[in-house]
Order: C-alpha cells, then structure tokens, then sequence
C-alpha cells in the first residue's frame, strides 16, 4: 500500500486529522531542507507537501513567490529535490513525500525521467498546480505505473461534474482549496469550506483536506472539524522569509508553530 | 501529415492545435474558462452576435483599414512591391482593438462589472481601457515595472481613460510576470471580473477567439488584394510576440498555398547570443506557461528563461500555441530580426513613406528588407502594419542621445 492511503488509514483508526505542511524545497537554502522535514515530523506532520521551485508560480501569492526566488538563486531544480527526498528516507521511511509544483520542470525532465526518479528517490504522491486532469491522460499512467499518486485540486468553483471526473482521477486525498484566491490569502470560512465539502463526501472516498488560509492552532482546528486534514504553507514559509539571516532560528519556529497546530487539532 | 486544409479546423474540442495549446490552469480557474468557451461558442456564429461586432469595428475603430501599396519603399528595395495593411490607423493605434472590441461584448454578456488585462507594450492595454471606459467597466491594468518605464506614454494614457495600472516588480519585470499577475488577480476575483487576454496565448478558449476576433484583418487584407492587386499577393510577413496581429494576418489566408508566409520574432541582440525573444525560430523546447502548451524558452531545469528585446511587445518567451503547431507543418517560415535592424527599418518607413511603425511592426519591415530584394516588381508582399509608431518615440530618442 502506498505511504499516503497507509498513512490515512492510522489516522482514521485514531480519530486523528491530518498535519499537512508545505515547504518549498531550497529554501532559504537547498543544505537546510531536509533539516526542515524531520523537525516538521518531530512537531507532529503526518505528510509532506515539499514545493518544486519555480520561476512563474501563477497560483501563489508573495509569500511563496519569494521562497521560489530565494530556492531559485541556490539553483535548486529537481534532482536536487530528488536528492533531499532520498536523504530524508535514510532517517524517515513512513512520512509520505508529495511534491508540490508546476508542470513545467517536470515537462522538460520528461514524464518517465521524473517519475523514474521520483520514485526511485521514495516520493509517494505529486501535486501538479497547473495540470488538471483532463490534460494528465498521458502524465497519471506515467505515475501510477511506478506506484506514485496523482493528487488533484478541488475548488469553490469546482461544479460537481468536474468534482466527479477529478475524484474518478485523483488519488491519496483530494486537496479542497478553502478560497478563491493564490497562496497566503488571510480570510477562511468554515461554514463555507463545510458546505462545499458535503457534496464532495458523496461524489468521493478520498479524504478531503484543506489548504489555503489556515494561519493558526484555531483555523486548523475549526477546519479540522470539517475535513480529514489541513494543509499549511505560506505561514511556515513566512518564518523562513522572517529568518534568512539567521537559518539556525528556523526548525525551531517551525516546529512551535506546527506543533501548536497539532494539538489543537489532537484536544 | 497535416494537410493545410486541417488547419483551419483548429483547436480540437479540448483546445489543443496538436500537440499545443490546452488549458493548464489551475483549478479555480477551470470553471470560469468552461463559462467563457460556453458563452463564446455559442455567439460565434450568431448572425446578431457577428452584427454587433462588425458595427463596433466599422463605427468605433474605422474599420476597414487601408491596404496601402508602398510604392516608393518597393522601388528602394529593389523587389518585390509592398503592401502595408494600416492596423496602425484603427482608432487606438494598433490590432489590438480588433479582440478587445470582440472580447468587450462577452464580457458584457458575462454581466461582469470588472475587467483586467495584461500589457507589453501597453498598446493592449490602452486597447482594453478604451473599450471599458466605452462600457462603463472598472479597468486594471498589470504591466511589467520595466515597461512601465519604456513605454511611458501608453501609461498615462490608459490612466487618462479611468484604468488603474498596476507595476508588476516580480521576476523579469516584462509582459510574462504582467500575465502571471493578471492570472492572479483573476483567481482572486474571478466572480466579477473578466480577463481580456491580448494575444493568442493563455489557456483555452482565449487562443481561439483572439484569433477569431483578429481575422478581420486578414479577411479584409485577403479582398483587398484581389481588388487592388488583382490576385493574391505572394508572401505575407508579420511580427511574432504572442502572435495575434499575425494570425489575424494569416489565418484567412491558410488555405492559399501558394501564399507564402513568414513570421518575424524578436531577435534581440541575435538569436545565437541568447539574448532574444524568438522562442520559434531558436527551437525552444517544449513548454507549458500561462496556461497552454506551446515552444518556451526555458533552461534545463524547466525555469523560463528571461528574454529580451526593444520592443515591449514582443519580449515574452513563449508564443501562440497555433503559431508552434504552424512551425511543425511547415505553413509558416518564422525567421527573426535583431533590434539593430529594427531601429534601421523604423526610420527608414518614417523617411521614405512618412509612417512610423510600432517597433514591433518594424519587425516584419526589417524581414521585408531582407526578402523583397529576392523577388521580382510583379510580385506582391503584404505586411501587417500591426501598430504605429508614437508610444516608442520615448524609446528611440533616448537612443539618439535626446531628452524629450
Ligand atoms: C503594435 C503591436 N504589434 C504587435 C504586438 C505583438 O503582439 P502579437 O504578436 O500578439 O500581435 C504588439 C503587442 O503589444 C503591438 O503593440
């Protein structure tokens, strides 16, 4: 069974929700990222969501554009993504590794390269922004013969016709975005995200997670309540921004915020 | 094979010419562009639709425009005789009108209050904020920070027509962090506001219908030189950015194969330095940006390449899907011109024939220097004088060593 279904699968027998955070991968610095990762399991993740860098991230707000910019001046491109995938696994072979990105690096490695290496690295799923399903027929055999997930996105905007083509396609969870808006954007509705969700519990058994605007221990918590997991970025990636004279200070801001996350979403 | 009657059946029904084109947004965006193929498809070919459109383009924008046989420039050029089709005298100065006009009536179809677009050379978004003002729509404008200031005046004009224009400082600072933004700006409020993209780029249906709403041009270019000419011309030629002026130019014309065809990209300081904007004729390699696939320039690691080139316009590096599609059949020679060239051809125009080019259009004068010579004086060119000349005056003075 892969990482991600296995993963799902304890989480549900405990009761427990889904500790999603997202990093992007070289930032401030390809030498600390896999540093990053285990203090993020330390402080209770239950999956990686590890960001390819990218030099037009049309669906991110500053936050991440920035952490692009930064990871991007350290040349930090895809196999070094492979090489701190591979490092991580040495230490931590149960968290599931999903890259997160663009389709174009991956389009230029070319599809069987990249999922070669992917999976010979250990990733376990991969998030591509810009590539909805109806343009992956050639990309998802690519990853599914090598055991690697297709994780799609779900919108507000998303009518349930698509939701059930992206649910019949999608694998490990679906990935709710909580708004209309890029990464980083402030205001969350649970009520919202809750009434959107309901229909898409029908259309699909994959566990629903949430990202985008979740900043705290109480919007994860209260988002939490509605979905079988939460997905944080930009404010993760905002300590980093806030700390690149002084990368030691990161982990540690890392792991207080994630941790608070946690038990808020484990009380 | 592709035969080029195939062509003019493009895009398929997903919106891919081949193996170009598509739609990779992501996913809020899906919804608003299934509206917007839905609303399209639906008027393309209704008669009050089509009505509208032609009034608009007649009555507002001049329509048609000349077909303008340069006599004196032919026989410097010692060839074949030059035909300028004057996009440059439709009201706001250039072929972008023709698709903002076009796209103006499905956003007030869409009943959106808003619209935004992207700019280069600001000739599209001086195109955009006319057509809103016109309809009384709130306007905004992205633009890259460094053609903010190369490009000056269009600025202040679009402020002049009620649009906010916003300086895009991220990445290269041109036209491609301008539609990044512009993207941005959409998914966040895409409830209200409709994007008017400005070239045959973006994801579907946008290549389809900015083409459609450009064919005028080349639908009138086409009668134009049957009356004038007496037959088909032989070779057409217009600069490439996205390549909207030029499909415009081409499309109605696919079928005539003996019709040749050249599209002009920005060479910048020459296509084997680099340091250019030519993603066709320097076989950049697959890509896929601003949702579709198509050639892009890009390193090895799949991160787009900066570009470069004296004209705003044409200073991205990715082009219209259909345009990477015509490369592979064979339809269209793209070739390209350097800025040194380009600066010749524009003064050049200005003194013999007393019209000044946009430098984009200049691209394609530059290449008409190079291919008129080559053919005989009872051989026909039709250039499309995609713009005029004022916006870059800025531009050349500095060259010229003069603060105006
Ligand atoms: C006068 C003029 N010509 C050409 C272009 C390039 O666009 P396209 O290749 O879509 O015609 C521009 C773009 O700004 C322009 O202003």
């Amino acid at each position: 069974m892969n990482r991600i279904d296995q993963r799902f699968a304890t989480l549900k027998a405990q009761g427990r929700t889904a500790l999603i955070p997202y990093l992007t991968a070289g930032d401030p610095a390809p030498q600390y990222t896999v540093g990053f990762m285990h203090a993020l399991v330390e402080a209770g993740a239950d999956i990686i969501e590890l960001g390819v860098p990218f030099s037009d991230p049309m669906a991110d707000g500053p936050v991440i554009q920035k952490a692009c910019e930064r990871a991007l001046k350290h040349g930090t491109r895809l196999a070094h993504l492979f090489a701190m995938v591979r490092e991580f696994r040495e230490q931590d072979t149960d968290t599931p590794v999903v890259l997160m990105g663009y389709l174009n690096p991956i389009e230029r490695m070319g599809y069987e390269a990249f999922a070669d290496q992917a999976q010979a690295a250990g990733v376990d799923g991969v998030l591509t922004v810009d590539m909805p399903p109806e343009e992956a027929d050639e990309f998802g055999p690519v990853l599914k013969a090598r055991g690697l997930q297709s994780i799609f996105l779900v919108a507000p905007t998303t009518s349930d016709a698509r939701a059930g083509t992206i649910s019949a396609h999608g694998e490990g969870y679906l990935y709710y975005v909580s708004l209309k808006g890029v990464t980083g954007a402030a205001t969350l509705n649970v009520d919202e995200i809750d009434a959107h969700l309901a229909p898409l519990r029908k259309l699909s058994d994959l566990p629903l997670c949430v990202g985008f605007g979740i900043r705290d221990g109480a919007t994860a918590a209260a988002v939490g309540k509605v979905a079988e997991g939460v997905i944080v970025g930009s404010v993760l990636v905002g300590q980093i921004a806030a700390c690149v004279d002084d990368p030691a200070a990161i982990a540690p801001r890392l792991k207080d915020i994630l941790g608070e996350m946690r038990q808020a979403l484990d009380a | 094979m592709t035969k080029f009657s195939d062509l003019t059946r493009m895009p398929d029904a997903r919106g891919h010419f081949g193996a170009y084109g598509g739609r990779f947004v992501s996913e809020t965006l899906s919804f608003a562009l299934e509206e917007l193929e839905e609303t399209y498809m639906a008027l393309r070919d209704d008669p009050d639709f089509q009505a509208e459109f032609d009034h608009d383009l007649a009555h507002y924008v001049g329509r048609p425009s000349p077909l303008y046989h340069a006599e004196r420039w032919s026989r410097e050029l010692g060839g074949a005789q030059i035909w300028l089709k004057r996009e440059d005298l439709n009201h706001t100065g250039a072929h972008k009108v023709n698709n903002t006009i076009g796209q103006a009536l499905l956003a007030k179809k869409s009943g959106k209050p808003r619209v935004i677009a992207e700019t280069g050379a600001g000739q599209h978004g001086v195109a955009t904020a006319t057509v809103a003002a016109r309809l009384g729509l709130e306007c905004a404008i992205y633009m890259g920070a460094e053609d903010v200031e190369r490009q000056k005046l269009n600025v202040y004009r679009m402020q002049l027509l009620g649009a906010t224009v916003i300086p895009v400082e991220s990445g290269s600072r041109t036209l491609k962090d301008a539609m990044n933004e512009a993207l941005r700006d959409w998914v966040t409020n895409v409830d209200n506001t409709f994007y008017i993209i400005g070239t045959v780029a973006g994801p579907h249906p946008y290549p389809m219908l900015v083409r459609d709403f450009n064919a005028v041009a080349g639908r009138e270019a086409r009668e134009q030189s049957l009356k004038q000419i007496g037959r088909l011309p032989d070779a057409l030629i217009a600069c490439v950015g996205g390549g909207s002026n030029a499909l415009g130019l081409f499309y109605p014309f696919v079928e005539d194969e003996d019709v040749a065809m050249y599209g002009v990209e920005a060479g910048g300081d020459g296509v084997e330095t680099g340091r250019h904007a030519a993603p066709l004729t320097g076989n950049a390699p697959r890509g896929v940006l601003h949702g579709n696939r198509t050639y892009l320039m890009s390193d090895e690691g799949g991160q787009v390449s900066d570009t470069h080139s004296i004209s705003a316009g044409l200073d991205y590096p990715g082009v219209g899907p259909e345009h990477a599609l015509w490369k592979d059949v064979g339809r269209v020679n793209y070739v390209a011109a350097n800025d040194k060239e380009v600066l010749e051809a524009f003064r050049e125009l200005t003194h013999v024939e007393g019209i000044m080019p946009a430098l984009e259009s200049a691209h394609a004068l530059a290449y008409a220097k190079v291919l008129a010579p080559t053919m005989r004086p009872d051989q026909h060119i039709v250039i499309n004088l995609s713009g005029r000349g004022d916006k870059d005056i800025l531009t050349v003075a500095k060259l010229d060593g003069i603060e105006i």
